[in-house]
């Protein structure tokens, strides 16, 4: 097991690149410290794949460097990584039965009979395997595939990180809930480094310690998922974490009120005056309905969600959502919105600004 | 325009595939068909498209015996999974293409074509072949022909499976929309919950082939006539627990609270956001032991383990709590559904009767 | 049940059956005609019962052709399907050079069957052929027209280079359905080249190969046409493969009885195995 470090790491699948947008990453250093569990996410052809990939050894980067705790292994072929990766679609040997399929990676490393088979049978417990060892791995439903590579992922001790690439596409929603139970369990049991790819919100900040939030090539932000709820660094964050994701304001920031369409709204602490466009951003659930006061608010569909509603509307022109909980009732005259100072962020040309006293 | 399924049976190999199913769909409705991977969605639908003759029972547009009408004779669109498109030709050619099948005169097509995609949101793509563009946009194109066609009946055939999460949701909340626009029965098939929460309308819930209940989505939802049909509409799963019924009084754990159902035996179910860490006036108290925490960022699940149950909790805010402790959760009795013996529902949780 | 069902579709199939009988049935139906009967010219015909079936089954000589066949058969097989797996996974998998491999391999498959019998005979030949000559140049003592080992050797090198593409080819297809993902945790799990063939390469290629398997050995237990025009059968009875001797017992000897007796048979044997492949290859889809 190893921390992992990605210094100054940048990749383009043309020979020659030269301009901006040939580049399917674009330079970006970050270290991973060993034994935690981080998210790479985006969505398709925001480059997280190119650097899973370039992570696991099966690509080689155009610039920088990729080391496994003070060992560069940038030149370093998949196989001599140490490594394990489970990806999108189950991979699983259809001819060996369940029980060979765990044993394979060992076996390969002529690991001793008796400790394969020792290690065997504790994953196959772990992912709730083990009364199937003896069946063939051929015919089994999707989950139970994707959990033998699940298996196979977690057989060998030693790795220095467990690579996932979406590994939940396939996966019914119910099934999703306990195959992401069962990761938990396993990373808090084996404690591997943990890197997991993936389109989906939920599935990124539920699984990882820090997300890795990735847009054209680009990381945008890294943080826990609720500096990412609460603080996104780009209004992309804001707009891609959170269901619906954050409502963009254009506005108008002077000491500590911002002017939204001739409103005046009060903010938590006061700003310089910024220039370039700026924007107030402010979550769904941060937002209440009210009549009379606040924003002017026009409702256009109210979405009924289980244990929530989504008020679908708009303000001053632009899209408007508000969350709103189950068993509170829609207000009476309801035509505007207030919204909780405390969770307004203040963004300037698409990227977050401090307020004066914490900047100082 | 309407569709009714009347005893329609699918057995393949002596296999029920659809067991009878009985189902009537009203002029310009969203049906969603909700339920896992096998549960016989796709089926149904290719009964429905004409695509698969069923073994038994009659399928009736407007009326009118359809069963063993050809595909073709039907009038039906469908959409698919993965992002069917003609490659070779431009997405305006690929949406005019059905238009051109019936024979429409050119002035004709070129409307239709241009304001189904003003609406699809294709305007700029036009002239592009579909494979330059996003799978968010392949997959309009495939919309935009279904619906272009003119069909009354369009079928969906979980349609944004293959989409990224933020396209899901954004193309989630168009469908309504688009929907309404066309005035044609809409049939859409989809694994989760919150997909057919989103897209309202009337939702059949499938388990094992059967249709479990049909009805007006929030209502399929809030008042699930049987366990089977509550767990198939819950996301995270409902949590379940045996109970004992003595006196008019029901008993989990040490807590107790009123209900009005005969003395016996009975199934508990709850829902995630049901299950809270702070007191609350009428809640009782339930210790279970924490598995795992999971933070979305705004709210924190709690995978839990009760005796032998699995229990999943949803609670606002991010709670950092220490694994494999015990810890106290409260229940309000209000959001409590029982269901007896035969997991048909025995008494609906109050708060759902109530909203 | 009162569903309505259009019948008037079976009209359409009315063409294709008469054609079929005039183009098989019919034929068929002389030879069974045949095969119960003698002759003796001016169109008198005995009736011989089973007879002509009982003489071609203890026939020695057909005996010998059947075990000629059924050599010559399992040595193609397994010589073609081995190198035709190997030529596959050595097949660039992309770019430029697999579309060129790709026409290389197919030319063979373009050429008639007695033209490629042409080739050989010219090729072989000691005195103007290629290769007969330049073998004996070399002081190999090599005449096909003579020895029954070189007349073996030069149809079975023959059917090699017709046919091995076929088999590369088909694999080549089972191999690029393969997805990525399986090579890479191959890599991730350090699994040797062997490995990668055994357990991935070789249960993907399961169901092209089967299907190799059948159309190689159905070809070949029917070959005719290119040793024919090479050896003619020969040299003796060397290379009189079933069809050949078929042949010439029918238009060679006019024996009409037990040609027709014998062509039944010889029909129901690969009636027969390719009702043993079917059952096997569907058997094996339904346990994907």
């Amino acid at each position: 097991m190893a921390r992992i470090t990605l210094d100054s790491l940048a990749h383009s699948y043309s020979p020659a690149p030269g301009a901006e947008g040939d580049w399917a990453l674009k330079p970006m250093s970050l270290t991973w410290r060993d034994g935690g569990a981080y998210a790479l996410l985006g969505s398709s052809g925001c480059g997280k794949t190119t650097l899973l990939n370039i992570i696991s050894g099966l690509l080689h980067p155009t610039r920088g460097r990729v080391l496994f705790g003070d060992r560069d292994v940038t030149d370093q072929p998949t196989a001599a990584r140490n490594i394990a990766q489970v990806f999108q679609f189950p991979v699983v040997y259809d001819t060996m039965t369940v029980r060979q399929n765990l044993a394979f990676p060992l076996r390969n490393r002529g690991l001793p009979a008796d400790r394969i088979a020792a290690r065997v049978d504790a994953v196959a417990r772990m992912i709730g395997m083990q009364d199937a060892l003896d069946r063939r791995a051929q015919g089994l439903t999707p989950d139970a595939k994707q959990k033998i590579s699940l298996g196979r992922g977690m057989v060998r001790q030693d790795v220095n990180a467990i690579l996932f690439d979406e590994p939940l596409t396939v996966i019914d929603p119910q099934m999703k809930w306990e195959l992401r139970t069962q990761l938990k369990a396993l990373h808090r049991e084996f404690g591997h480094t943990m890197i997991y790819v993936t389109h989906d919100q939920t599935e990124a900040l539920t699984f990882a310690d820090e997300v890795v939030v990735m847009s054209e090539g680009r990381v945008v932000q890294a943080g826990t998922p609720q500096s990412l709820f609460d603080a996104p660094a780009h209004t992309f964050v804001g707009y891609f974490i959170g269901s619906p994701g954050m409502n963009l304001l254009d506005a108008q920031v002077s000491g500590g009120t911002a002017l939204v369409a001739g409103t005046t709204i009060p903010l938590a602490a006061p700003y310089a005056a910024p220039k370039g466009r700026v924007q107030i951003g402010i979550r769904p659930d941060a937002a209440r309905p009210s009549a009379g006061e606040g924003l002017p608010f026009r409702l256009i569909r109210t979405e009924d969600v289980g244990h929530h509603r989504i008020l679908r509307g708009e303000v001053a022109g632009a899209p408007f959502n508000l969350v709103v909980p189950e068993d509170q009732p829609i207000l009476a005259g309801f035509d505007r919105v207030t919204l909780d100072p405390a969770r307004i962020g203040v963004f300037v040309d698409d990227w977050r600004i401090e307020p004066l006293e914490r900047a100082a | 325009m309407t569709l009714e399924l009347r005893r329609v049976t699918k057995e393949v190999a002596g296999q029920a595939w659809v067991h009878p199913t009985d189902l009537a769909m009203g002029p310009g409705s969203m049906n969603v068909l909700l339920g896992p991977t096998l549960s016989g969605k796709t089926t149904l639908m290719r009964l429905m498209a004409g695509l698969d003759h069923p073994t038994a029972g009659q399928i009736l547009w407007q009326g009118k015996d359809v069963t063993g009408q050809r595909v073709q004779d039907r009038g039906v669109a469908m959409v698919y999974q993965q992002f069917i498109n003609y490659p070779s030709m431009s997405v305006y050619d690929n949406i005019a293409s059905p238009l051109r099948l019936q024979r429409v005169p050119r002035a004709e097509i070129d409307r239709r074509v241009r304001e189904t995609a003003a609406m699809m949101r294709l305007t700029p793509f036009l002239d592009r072949r579909p494979l330059e563009l996003s799978g968010g946009q392949q997959q309009r194109t495939a919309l935009a022909r279904a619906l272009a066609k003119g069909a009354g009946l369009v079928l969906l055939d979980e349609p944004l499976a293959n989409l990224d999460y933020k396209l899901r949701e954004e193309l989630r909340a168009e469908i309504p929309r688009i929907f309404e626009a066309s005035g044609a029965i809409f049939v859409y098939a989809t694994t989760e919950p919150e997909e057919a929460l989103l897209l309202g309308g009337n939702t059949a819930t499938l388990w094992e082939g059967r249709v479990t209940q049909f009805g007006p989505t929030p209502q399929v939802y809030r008042a699930p006539q049987d366990a089977v049909t509550a767990r198939v509409f819950s996301d995270p799963p409902m949590n379940f627990k045996r109970i004992e019924v003595k006196r008019g009084e029901a008993a989990l754990d040490e807590a107790r609270w009123r209900v009005d159902v005969t003395d016996g035996q009975y199934t508990a179910g709850f829902r995630a956001p049901h299950l809270t860490l702070e007191q609350s006036p009428r809640a009782v108290p339930l210790v279970a032991q924490l598995d795992a925490i999971e933070i979305t960022g705004a709210e924190t699940f709690l995978h839990l383990l009760h005796g032998e149950d699995r229990w999943v909790g949803l609670v606002p805010g991010v709670r950092k709590l220490p694994p494999g402790a015990p810890l106290t959760l409260w229940l309000d009795p209000a959001h409590v559904y029982l269901f007896d013996d035969g997991g048909r529902l025995a008494r609906a949780a109050p708060s759902a009767a109530a909203a | 049940m009162d569903k309505p069902v259009n019948n008037r579709a079976w009209f359409l199939v009315l063409p294709v059956l008469v054609l079929v009988a005039f183009s098989a049935v019919i034929p068929l139906m002389t030879v069974v005609n045949y095969s119960v009967q003698d002759t003796f010219g001016n169109n008198q015909f005995f009736w011989n019962g089973l007879g002509w079936f009982q003489e071609v089954l203890e026939s020695d000589r057909i005996h010998a052709a059947l075990g000629r066949q059924l050599l010559f058969s399992a040595i193609i097989l397994f010589i073609e399907i081995p190198l035709g797996i190997f030529i596959a996974l050595n097949m660039p998998k992309r770019g430029f050079w697999a579309s060129l491999v790709l026409v290389l391999m197919a030319l063979p498959l373009l050429i008639p069957w007695n033209v490629v019998g042409t080739i050989w005979q010219v090729f072989g030949r000691v005195d103007i052929g290629l290769l007969g000559h330049t073998l004996a140049a070399l002081g190999l003592d090599y005449n096909y027209v003579n020895d029954p080992v070189d007349a073996w050797a030069t149809i079975i090198v023959m059917d090699v280079w017709h046919w091995t593409s076929l088999v590369a080819l088909l694999c080549y297809a089972g191999l690029q359905s393969i997805p990525d993902a399986y090579y890479q945790a191959a890599r991730i799990d350090q699994a040797s080249r062997w490995g990668v063939f055994r357990f991935i390469e070789l249960p993907k290629m399961r169901g092209v190969l089967l299907i190799a398997v059948l159309l190689r050995f159905m070809d070949s237990f029917m070959i005719y046409t290119e040793p024919f025009v090479v050896t003619g059968g020969g040299p003796g009875n060397a290379t009189t493969f079933l069809s050949i001797d078929l042949v010439k017992m029918a238009i060679g000897q006019f024996d009409l009885g037990p040609a027709a007796a014998f062509s039944l048979i010889y029909f129901l044997v690969i009636l027969l195995i390719s009702w043993v492949f079917y059952t096997v290859m569907t058997a094996q889809r339904e346990t994907l």
